[in-house]
């Protein structure tokens, strides 16, 4: 079986998200990488298996990306497309899926069984086991869910690609990076440390950011605080919000409503703090402290300095 | 300016989530389904503001069976003008998208809405194939859409930061929170969608390119494990020592 990947890179390295995709791809087959971007060496792309990376232009709008994925599939005869999960991927992937007349798995969460491919339904609260119908499949990969391979010793060989890429078609007036203030954004983040109505008002949010620093975390939030301007639209989570697979999620002050749940449950360890003992938040976390979030937050960064 | 609003039939969101004929199948009895979220509050009220004031009408569009009418109705109480059915059951993304842009191909619509993704599928898919179908840019995360100097003005929010685009012609744009409030249908429009056009149209006959082999519900949580709020440290050391995150 022969892959494509699509990797998108951040400072002339692939993204973590695209390391993930493309060692997927490579635990399948012999996979070539399709970069648009500026490359340091092999942007860390050996190391995960991938052998050749074709370099195409740069500034390419989605459409653009998808003709140069494409036509690097038809020229390599590959039979499968890995993207990232991540809103390019899925942008990518969708438009290949159409080119190249290839059914789409999106957000695969697991290694492949045989050809079946896991990924999450109903938010969440289920998986589901998808078998491809055509000769060709576009995959795309749950970022922080598949892990990374095992470093392979290798280096991959660049060389530039080129291809009929059409006119781009999006222009984009003004881009601005998110303000999560030099931590991960959400969607990768590994460790996040979230707070809800139980914090009474946006003026006590200083617990929250000590203990985000303490940990290293992103910080996140409950729908009804970004509805009333406590927090900003970007650090809501939930079904209405964004969707995170942390390896660790903090809850402080949040009931746990099904629709947060649906943001969160991908997180491998949920701890809940809590002055409710009922909180229904408690049934879907690991770990809780049952306490008032002004006594017991502070103590947690303490705690969390002293490591 | 003339709106194809896209939307699909969703499970409510509080559902307890079950499955039958050996898994294979989702369980819909006692099921309440609603307009997917996306769709309603934030595609389709943004096309209703874009109308009301500009002029112009919104179509809706679904790819089912006569159990989405409810929704289509919802839709058109909601301010739709028209609604349309595509005859077939929804399969997977790719036969969903290939009927929609086969409907759309022979329509001159200014743009196609669509939600973000359905809360029951989550795969984000169908915007950008529809719009690969009929060749023309999609915006994806859309936060808001204006139109100035003959443009599509869009904000988009990614986890890569905030882009404000640029787009001229047709396009397909997927909407995200903060695009519009969700409109609640009062009894005026409910009673006015019994009346408004509900067209069934063949399908073109699209094939799925995948198809669900199984479901499986998450293992049960073992349940908390709960460290005294006096000793916080006990916590750092279960996360660091027992669940390896830290």
């Amino acid at each position: 079986m022969k892959c494509i990947a699509f990797i998108q890179t951040k400072e002339g390295q692939a993204t973590k998200a695209s390391l993930e995709a493309a060692g997927f791809a490579a635990g399948m087959g012999e996979t070539v990488a399709v970069v648009s971007g500026e490359l340091h060496g092999d942007g860390g792309l050996g190391a995960v298996g991938v052998g050749r990376v074709l370099q195409g232009a740069t500034q390419l709008d989605d459409g653009q990306l998808a003709r140069l994925v494409s036509a690097a599939a038809e020229k390599e005869g590959a039979s499968t497309v890995v993207c990232a999960q991540d809103h390019l991927g899925k942008a990518v992937a969708g438009r290949v899926a159409v080119r190249l007349g290839a059914g789409l798995i999106a957000g695969v969460t697991t290694a492949p069984d045989g050809n079946g491919y896991t990924r999450n339904v109903f938010s969440g609260k289920a998986t589901a086991r998808i078998i491809g119908n055509t000769d060709k499949l576009v995959i795309t990969t749950t970022p922080n869910a598949i892990g990374m391979p095992e470093p392979a010793g290798g280096s991959a060989t660049v060389e530039a690609f080129s291809a009929d890429l059409g006119d781009p078609k999006v222009e984009i007036l003004e881009a601005a990076a998110p303000s999560t203030g030099g931590r991960a954004p959400l969607p990768e983040a590994e460790l996040v440390v979230s707070a809800g109505r139980g914090l009474k008002g946006p003026e006590n949010w200083g617990i929250i950011e000590d203990l985000a620093d303490a940990v290293g975390a992103t910080t996140a939030c409950s729908r009804p605080v970004s509805d009333i301007g406590w927090r900003p639209h970007h650090e809501h989570v939930g079904q209405t919000g964004i969707a995170i697979r942390p390896n660790l999620y903090i809850a402080v002050g949040i009931s746990g409503a099904i629709q947060h749940l649906a943001g969160v449950n991908g997180s491998k360890v949920i701890v809940v703090i809590n002055k409710d003992p009922e909180a229904p938040f408690f049934k879907a976390a690991d770990y809780g402290i049952v306490g008032d979030a002004f006594e017991v937050v502070p103590k947690l960064t303490e705690a969390f300095k002293a490591l | 300016m003339d709106f194809l609003v896209c939307i699909s039939k969703a499970p409510d969101t509080t559902t307890r989530i079950a499955f039958t004929e050996g898994d294979t199948r989702f369980n819909e009895e006692g099921v309440q389904f609603i307009v997917n979220p996306y769709d309603e509050w934030y595609a389709l009220v943004r096309a209703l503001e874009l109308v009301e004031a500009q002029g112009g009408k919104v179509v809706i569009a679904t790819v089912g069976g006569a159990d989405c009418d409810p929704i289509l109705r919802k839709a058109l109480a909601i301010g739709a003008h028209e609604a349309v059915r595509i005859d077939a059951a929804p399969e997977d993304a790719m036969q969903v998208a290939a009927e929609i842009a086969a409907y759309a191909q022979g329509q001159s619509f200014d743009a196609i809405l669509c939600g973000k993704e359905t809360i029951d599928h989550n795969s984000s898919a169908v915007p950008a194939m529809i719009a690969e179908h009929l060749d023309v840019p999609c915006i994806a995360l859309c936060t808001s859409l204006d139109y100035e100097g003959g443009k599509a003005i869009m904000t988009r929010e990614t986890a890569s930061g905030i882009e404000k685009v640029a787009v001229s012609g047709t396009f397909v744009l997927s909407a995200a929170k903060g695009m519009a409030e969700q409109r609640i249908p009062n009894m005026r429009g409910i009673m006015a969608a019994r009346t408004k056009p509900l067209q069934v149209v063949p399908a073109s006959g699209a094939s799925a390119g995948t198809r669900i082999e199984k479901f499986a519900l998450p293992p049960e949580k073992a349940g908390v494990k709960l460290v005294d709020a006096d000793n916080p440290a006990e916590l750092v050391r279960l996360l660091r020592e027992e669940a390896k995150v830290i």
